[in-house]
This record gives structure tokens, C-alpha cells and sequence, in this order.
């Protein structure tokens, strides 16, 4: 039977790799992260987890063993934050053209310099394109469902792509929330065993990550983002059949309050629970205000992005990531592509807050709700509480 | 005009994760990178094998019968090592002409 908990969020998800019956975990700890990868080597330890736990000197090498581990055929997981998503980074490009299904949890955490270790998107923000499919978590059961569901997407035949999933820092990572601990059989029902699309085998030997000089290059991208791009259909039949099992149903685009709505915030992660409260609070007063928030950012969903805010008239989104050099955010640029070259198109302006763990409030919706619908054609980013 | 395109295979026909059979660099002639190739002086040869360890692609074959070492020229780079450790000078690194 299900167990309604409180519990860590972190420990939550380390549960769902538990339940999963992952084969290898190799990780380095890092704060917001650690909890985590913690608690899995005593799930290891005590013998309540049979796997092989890969205490690594880096987050170099924490990808390098996972990168091997998934293609011997095992269920591989890890995690990091921040300063070791960035120390990733090289093997972090190498695991979608390999089409290995590695699993990988990030505490979402600021990239230093100044040194920070508190809540934004600035380090998935810069592996954004490197091939993985990142889905992002806005609560505590949301962040351990993603992780049954992390593992069912990447490991389809169809996809066999790595999944990160994306929980902000502390804000999610060190909480304690109610959560629903699922049993194992239940589980096991949603999420078969894993079985590779193709493993290094002494038996049948075989090489992996060849050359691809210029004559094949281009193709080998291309065709790890038309497995992106196909990993969309294979992503919403998981969620449906997570509802199936679980009766919890998640979509790759969620909306509140916003089908006729005239202004719409679209955010990603925890901070969209800030913003429907205030949504509640402007609703309440008559003004026409929602919320739509991407739990699916790559592949970037752009039809249920359409239909979900296509029909508004102003449209704020958010950025809790500076590009610095750029006129916008990566979710703001990305919105105002989407939008480009379609006729009828919401007013976009985009807001950058929330960055190093600042506290992201009602009241800053409320003026950014304010502020998307009284102006035009913004052409830079705005920092919501800025001192300056 | 457009431009003709240098791939070698489709983006639907790569094999999943790009894995391939073992070996498979063999049919990779990397010998064109080479500016300067060696040439042995038979006459000077001692058989020692100097050329065969330190070669860093083993390219060197054992010509047992005839007592020398040979370069396959598929695969030297032209990198001189076996010239430089060779103990009786019995290489020439010699530039190659197109």
C-alpha cells in the first residue's frame, strides 16, 4: 500500500531510485544536492538497494562512470548541482548522440562566480543544449513521480535518451512535505525492467563513441534531435499511463486560471505554487490573470506552448537565469521565437528574478502581472528587484 | 546552386548510439596525414626492434624471415620516433612528394 509521509524531498526522490531497482549510482555530492546521493549509499548500505554505489572523485568522472554503467546495460542514476553540472559538462554532451538513458537529478542551484549555493535555473540553463530531455518538478511528489517517470521515458526503445529532472535547490531539495511513498508492486507496474537497445558485451564485442569526422558529424546531431524531438509523444503516453497506475496526472504544459485569461505568467518549477496563490489573490479582486508553467522544457513543447497562451494578450515570462550579453532570458527568447512568425501573438515581455536564491514573492507577480499589461514592445529583460 | 553535401551515411540509417563493430578503424587510412615518411637502410639494420616498441602506433611489422621491420605506410603518421631511437641510424625521414 501507498504511505502518505512527511518527508524530504531529497530523500523522496532517493526513494524512487530505491524504487526503481536502479543498478548503479555514481555520484559526488554537492550542496543542495546531497541529501539525495546520501541516502542512497545508506539505502546501499543497510542492503535495502542492491546496487553498485560509485563514490567518484569528480562530477567528471561521476558522468564518465554512469556513461559506461548505462551501456553495459544497467539503470544509472546520479545528481549534482551547479558547480557540478558545469564540471559535467563534457560527458553531459557525449550521453544523448550515445543514447545512453542515465537518469540524472539536479538540485537546481546558482553557477558562481559569486559563489552561491542557493535556488535558480542558471546551471541547467547552460547544458540546455546538449540533447537531454529536462523536465522540471513543482513539488515534492511531483520531484519523486518525475523520477518513476524519468527512468520509464529515457529507457523507451523509442527515446533510449538521458533524463534530467530539474528540482530548485532547497526550496524543493530540503523540504519536508507530504508525499505519497508508492509500494513496490505498484511501482513495478508502471516501470518494467530495463532492457537496453544495445550493451557493451565481452561476449559481442562492439565500439562506442567512434570518430565522426565532417562526413558524419551533422548527421549524428541531427539525429539525436530528431530523437528529442520524437521523445514528446513517448513522454505524454508515460504521464498518461503514470495516471493510469497512480492517478496523478501531469501534462507537459500546465495551465491554471489562464483559459481566459488576459495576462499569463509562464514560469518553471516551485516558484508557479507563489504564483497561482497570487493568481488567486488578483482573481479575486476581477482581473483576468493565469499561470501556465513548462514541466517539459526540452524537447520545448511548442504546440501545447500555442495552446496554452496563443490566446492571451500579454504574456510575461520568466527567467530565473541571466544571459548575460543577450536582450533576454532563455525562456524569454525562446517564447518570443515560438511566437515569431504567428499572426496572432500575445504581447511578450520577459522578467528576470528569483536569481541566486532570492525570494520570489506574491507581490512580485502581482507587479509583474501589472507590468506585462501595461506595456509594449519591451526590448530588454526586466530584473524584478534589482537595487541599482 | 546548392552546395554538394560530403556525408557518408543518412541521419536515419546512423545505428543507434553510433556503436559500430570492433575494429573498425582499420579502414581508417590515417597515412595522408603524413609529411615526411621513414625509409630503412637494410644495410644498417641490426634487427634490434628499437623501431617496432617505440613506434606509438605500432605500424611496425615483424619481417622475421628477412631479419627488418616494416612501416605499414597506411597508418605512420611520419612522427620519426623510430628514425630518432633507432641505434644505428638506419632511418631517413624522408619528405614526402605529391
Amino acid at each position: 500500500m501507498a504511505k502518505r509521509i512527511g518527508i524530504e524531498v531529497s530523500l523522496a526522490v532517493a526513494e524512487a531510485v530505491k524504487l526503481a531497482d536502479t543498478d548503479v549510482i555514481a555520484a559526488y555530492p554537492i550542496t543542495p544536492q546531497t541529501h539525495i546521493v546520501e541516502h542512497l549509499s545508506e539505502l546501499v548500505a543497510d542492503g535495502s538497494l542492491d546496487a553498485a554505489y560509485i563514490p567518484v572523485e569528480s562530477e567528471h568522472s561521476a558522468m564518465s562512470s554512469c556513461l559506461g554503467s548505462s551501456a553495459a546495460g544497467a539503470r544509472t542514476f546520479t545528481a549534482t548541482s551547479s558547480q557540478g553540472l558545469a564540471l559535467m559538462n563534457e560527458m553531459i554532451y557525449i550521453a544523448p548522440v550515445l543514447r545512453t538513458p542515465i537518469v540524472l537529478a539536479i538540485a537546481n542551484r546558482a553557477l558562481s562566480a559569486p559563489i552561491n549555493i542557493w535556488n535558480d535555473h542558471s546551471d541547467i540553463m547552460s547544458v540546455r543544449d546538449a540533447g537531454w530531455i529536462c523536465l522540471f518538478a513543482e513539488n515534492g511528489q511531483e520531484s519523486l513521480d518525475l523520477t518513476l517517470i524519468s527512468f520509464r521515458v529515457a529507457e523507451d526503445p523509442k527515446v533510449s535518451l538521458p533524463v534530467s529532472l530539474n528540482l530548485d535547490g532547497f526550496t524543493l531539495s530540503h523540504f519536508i512535505e507530504p508525499i505519497e511513498i508508492p509500494d513496490k508492486e505498484t511501482v513495478d507496474k508502471f516501470l518494467p525492467p530495463f532492457v537496453p537497445c544495445f550493451k557493451l558485451d565481452i561476449k559481442a564485442p562492439m565500439s562506442l563513441g567512434l570518430l565522426g569526422g565532417p562526413e558524419y558529424y551533422t548527421e549524428s546531431r541531427k539525429a539525436t534531435d530528431d530523437a528529442l524531438l520524437a521523445s514528446k509523444t513517448v513522454i505524454k503516453k508515460a504521464f498518461a499511463e503514470f495516471n493510469d497506475v497512480f492517478g496523478r496526472q501531469y501534462n507537459v504544459v500546465e495551465s491554471y486560471q489562464a483559459k481566459d485569461a488576459e495576462t499569463i505568467v509562464l514560469a518553471m518549477g516551485s516558484i508557479s505554487e507563489t504564483a497561482m496563490t497570487a493568481v488567486d489573490e488578483l482573481r479575486a479582486q476581477g482581473k483576468k490573470v493565469g499561470i501556465v508553467r513548462l514541466r517539459l522544457w526540452r524537447p520545448l513543447p511548442i504546440e501545447e506552448i500555442v495552446e496554452a497562451v496563443g490566446h492571451a494578450k500579454n504574456l510575461a515570462v520568466i527567467d530565473r537565469h541571466l544571459v548575460l550579453g543577450a536582450p533576454y532570458g532563455p525562456v524569454g527568447l525562446e517564447m518570443m521565437s515560438v511566437f515569431y512568425s504567428a499572426s496572432q501573438k500575445p504581447n511578450i515581455s520577459n522578467f528576470v528574478l528569483g536569481l541566486g536564491g532570492r525570494d520570489v514573492t506574491r507581490d512580485d507577480f502581482k507587479y509583474i502581472f501589472d507590468r506585462a499589461a501595461a506595456q509594449q514592445g519591451q526590448t530588454r529583460y526586466e530584473i524584478v528587484g534589482v537595487l541599482e | 546552386m546548392k552546395k554538394p553535401i560530403d556525408a557518408l551515411v543518412k541521419v536515419g540509417d546512423l545505428p543507434l548510439g553510433l556503436c559500430g563493430a570492433p575494429g573498425s578503424t582499420v579502414a581508417f587510412k590515417t597515412g595522408d596525414w603524413r609529411s615526411v615518411r621513414p625509409v630503412l637502410d637494410k644495410e644498417k639494420c641490426i634487427y634490434c626492434g628499437f623501431c617496432y616498441y617505440y613506434c606509438p602506433d605500432g605500424v611496425y611489422q615483424d619481417m622475421a624471415p628477412e631479419k627488418y621491420y616494416k612501416a605499414d605506410l597506411d597508418y605512420c603518421k611520419g612522427c620519426g620516433i623510430c628514425a630518432h631511437e633507432c641505434p644505428k641510424k638506419a632511418i631517413t625521414m624522408t619528405l614526402e612528394e605529391v
